[in-house]
């Protein structure tokens, strides 16, 4: 589904990204571990092509397409979805129109028709259970004034309400409480299908017990510096990174 | 992604076309002879023509304000024409003659006069460079013992209101240019509604220039008797030139007891293009006068002219009345709009609000200018202010010039600011929602003015979002 091969990418003069080769197929979910400021979310969003980024080399292929090459709302319609780590404010607008607006730009792009607020509603209904979020939320402007906590589960409701075939989730366990974060991680599993797949970006190996990945990646210093299994995120959690950077240099 | 906003808020005028149609027009300059020509023409009483000529001499003494912050070439006010009337066979202001050249405008504006296809609960006069060509309604709202008129109409056919109000909230010696419409204005509209009565339906003006190298200086009057209410709309477009042209329009309100006065404006004057190469200059002096217990409300989304120069103002003489300015006023290009509001509490307990956003992007310069003065019987005034500034790309500017005066301790104010600049991150963000860069943009200036909007009537919110590209939330389609 999604082939990273060689990505290297910068911000201004830092070179962030220094040669990542991931690959993801449907029905997998991967997570990604690593150290503060070791290019985690620079990987997520070049992937969902923020503009501060410029990829200097390698290639990313989408189901067989350049992914590069699309523009961000192309690549959203593809069905990559980013579960920002600090979702944005979007004042005077309300969360139940950006939802509808979303929802109804994807259906369009897929060459749908929009629903009317009326049809939505009952969208809405079905998907606000799932991330057992009140529609009161849905009243106020988009994450304003929301908590850290109340802003990573509408992250979730939008995944849920937009059903992407790749979901990538930087740090969406941050913040969280016990209750929310199984909410999430239950949200995330609800929606688990064979045809999609998830990267997951974590500190946290608990966040792992909920949402059971099948690869487990450490990326350090801008490289994926080790692959394995859940146990690796085990291992991490005892240990600490120090040792595996040491490995790396060595 | 500023050239993809830039394209959004750079959206083509469209109603820059000219109507050819043969006019009765005066040669360029201003004397008291001009002064003199234009009351004859309208066959105006001595006691108006005294006014004008009062006027203009004060006019004469006056110097042009420095203090805004807008720059432009000085203005030659000798070039100027002071009256362009369209010659038409039959006489004006009845609908039934309206020459079908002036018709097929209004149409193309959006604007249908005919009754057939009348806009359903809103009354229309249209004014076209100097003379009013009809109003419509006028005998359904007469049953209602509303009038509902041309100035120059009401000149004639209600004197002892005009000559009761005319000036008496903005007298022609308060600035320049009022003293310059007060001597030389040709038309406008006057509404007046009774005692008690509440209007049933928008009352509005659409204010079109078309003659070149012409000023348009209209003056609006309104009363609102005891207990009566009243909504009231005022759009304005002109045609694409390369010379700039004047606009000096005066508005009164009078609001008397218990009665409510809701004056909404949609601004669309010609701007002038990308290089600020011609475009309107908009000077205008609105102000309203609240009794006891009276509210007059001011919205206004500016989005036209070359340079605007405008401050909505109320005066709140009676105990318990309330004053409220919302405004949206959009720069682009090379616009520069200097805009606000006066709230002057006179009267004990009187309340004002004002929300004012201000969105620059291109060139454009955004000031907002804004007085709030508590007088010494003003117990227990109170203000809120609001006043949020939003930059779109890194060559435009918003500046705030508050000012506050206050002479009662009871007073009570509070001031909100902000300036914000349209994100790479927010844009960022609906994109990866799958919203094109249009719609990412349109999304976020629709929630910052969305506290202005609400306010519009509905005829106007959908007018106002066409204008500026935007789809309002709640509205369909
Ligand atoms: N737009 C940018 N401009 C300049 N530097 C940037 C930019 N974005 C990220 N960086 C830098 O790149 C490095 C990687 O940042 P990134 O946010 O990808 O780290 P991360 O692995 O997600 O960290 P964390 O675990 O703290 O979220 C950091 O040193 C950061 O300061
Ligand atoms: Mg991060």
């Amino acid at each position: 589904m999604l082939e990273i091969t060689n990505l290297t990418a910068s911000a201004g003069e830092k070179d962030i990204l220094k040669g990542i080769n991931l690959s993801v197929n449907a029905g997998e979910v991967h997570a990604i571990m690593g150290p503060n400021g070791s290019g985690k979310s620079t990987l997520a969003q070049v992937l969902a092509g923020h503009p501060s980024y410029e990829v200097t080399g390698g290639t990313v292929r989408f189901e067989g397409e350049d992914l590069l090459e699309l523009a961000p709302e192309e690549r959203a319609h593809r069905g990559v979805f980013l579960a920002f780590q600090y979702p944005i404010e979007i004042p005077g607008v309300s969360n139940a129109y950006f939802l509808r607006s979303a929802y109804n730009a994807m259906r369009v792009a897929r060459g749908g028709d929009e629903v009317d607020p009326m049809e939505f509603l009952d969208v809405m209904e079905e998907k606000l259970k799932i991330v057992e979020m009140d529609d009161a939320m849905l009243s106020r402007s988009v994450n304003m004034g929301f908590s850290g906590g109340e802003k990573k589960r509408n992250e979730i409701l939008q995944m849920a309400v937009l059903e992407p075939k790749l979901a990538i989730l930087d740090e969406t366990d941050s913040g969280l409480d016990i209750d929310a974060l199984r909410v999430v991680a239950e949200g995330v599993n609800k929606l688990r299908r064979p045809d999609n797949a998830a990267i997951v970006v974590t500190h946290y190996q608990r966040l792992l017990n909920y949402i059971v990945p099948d690869y487990v990646h450490v990326l350090a210093g801008g490289r994926i510096i080790r692959s394995g299994t859940r146990e690796l995120a085990l291992e991490l959690e005892e240990k600490g990174y120090d040792w595996l950077l040491q490995e790396a240099l060595a | 992604m500023s050239s993809e906003i830039e394209a959004l808020v750079g959206r083509e005028y469209q109603y820059g076309f000219v109507t050819d149609i043969d006019a009765d027009t005066i040669p360029p300059g201003l004397s008291e002879d001009v002064v003199r020509l234009i009351s004859s023409k309208k066959a105006e009483p001595t006691w108006l023509l005294d006014w004008r000529l009062k006027a203009y001499r004060r006019w004469l003494t006056m110097t042009e304000p420095t203090w805004p912050n807008v720059h432009y070439p000085a203005i030659d006010y000798q070039a100027v024409r002071y009256y362009s009337a369209p010659k038409t066979a039959k006489p004006l202001g009845s609908l039934d003659d309206v020459d079908p050249t002036l018709l097929e405008t209004y149409k193309k504006l959006g604007i249908p006069l005919n009754e057939q296809k009348m806009l359903a609960g809103v009354a229309v006069d249209a004014v076209f460079d100097s003379v009013s060509v009809g109003t419509t309604y006028k005998a359904e709202l007469a049953k209602h013992g509303i009038i509902f008129c041309s100035f120059s109409e009401a000149v004639h056919e209600h004197p002892e209101l005009i000559r009761k109000y005319l000036g008496s909230v903005v007298p022609y010696s308060d600035n320049f240019f009022a003293a310059l419409n007060s001597a030389v204005f040709s038309d406008g509209s006057f509404c007046y509604i009774p005692k008690g009565v509440k209007c049933p339906m928008e009352l509005s003006t659409y204010f079109r220039i078309n003659a070149a190298d012409t000023g348009q200086f209209e003056r609006t009057l309104i009363v609102a008797e005891e207990g009566a209410s009243v909504s009231y709309l005022e759009g304005c477009t002109a045609p694409k030139r390369s010379t700039n042209q004047l606009h000096a329009a005066v508005v009164e309100l009078i609001a008397l007891d218990d009665a409510t006065i809701k004056y909404s404006t949609v601004q669309n004057w010609y701007a002038g293009d990308e290089n600020g190469v011609g475009g309107i200059f908009n000077f205008v002096t609105k102000r309203g006068k609240a009794m006891r217990n009276a509210k007059i409300s001011w919205t206004q989304v500016e989005t036209g002219s070359a340079i605007t120069w405008k401050y909505p103002s109320v005066i709140l003489q009676g105990d318990n009345s309330v004053g409220e300015f919302y405004s949206v006023a959009v720069v682009n290009n090379m616009q520069q709009a200097d805009t606000g509001t006066k709230m002057i509490h006179i009267g004990r307990n009187t309340k004002s609000n004002i929300v004012s956003k201000g969105i620059s992007a291109g060139r454009g310069q955004n000031s907002y200018r804004g007085q709030v003065k508590v007088m010494p019987k003003a117990d227990g005034a109170r203000n809120y202010t609001q006043c949020d500034s939003m930059l779109i790309g890194n060559a435009c500017g918003a500046h705030t010039f508050p000012y506050i005066e206050i002479n009662n301790n009871t007073a009570t104010l509070e001031h909100e600011a902000s300036t914000t600049k349209i994100g790479e991150d927010q844009i960022f963000y609906l994109k990866q929602r799958g919203m094109s860069a249009e719609n990412a943009v349109s999304m976020i200036v629709a929630g910052f003015c969305k506290e202005v909007f609400k306010e519009l009537p509905m005829e106007f919110a959908l007018e106002a979002q066409q204008l500026l590209g935007i789809t309002l939330e709640g509205s369909v389609g």
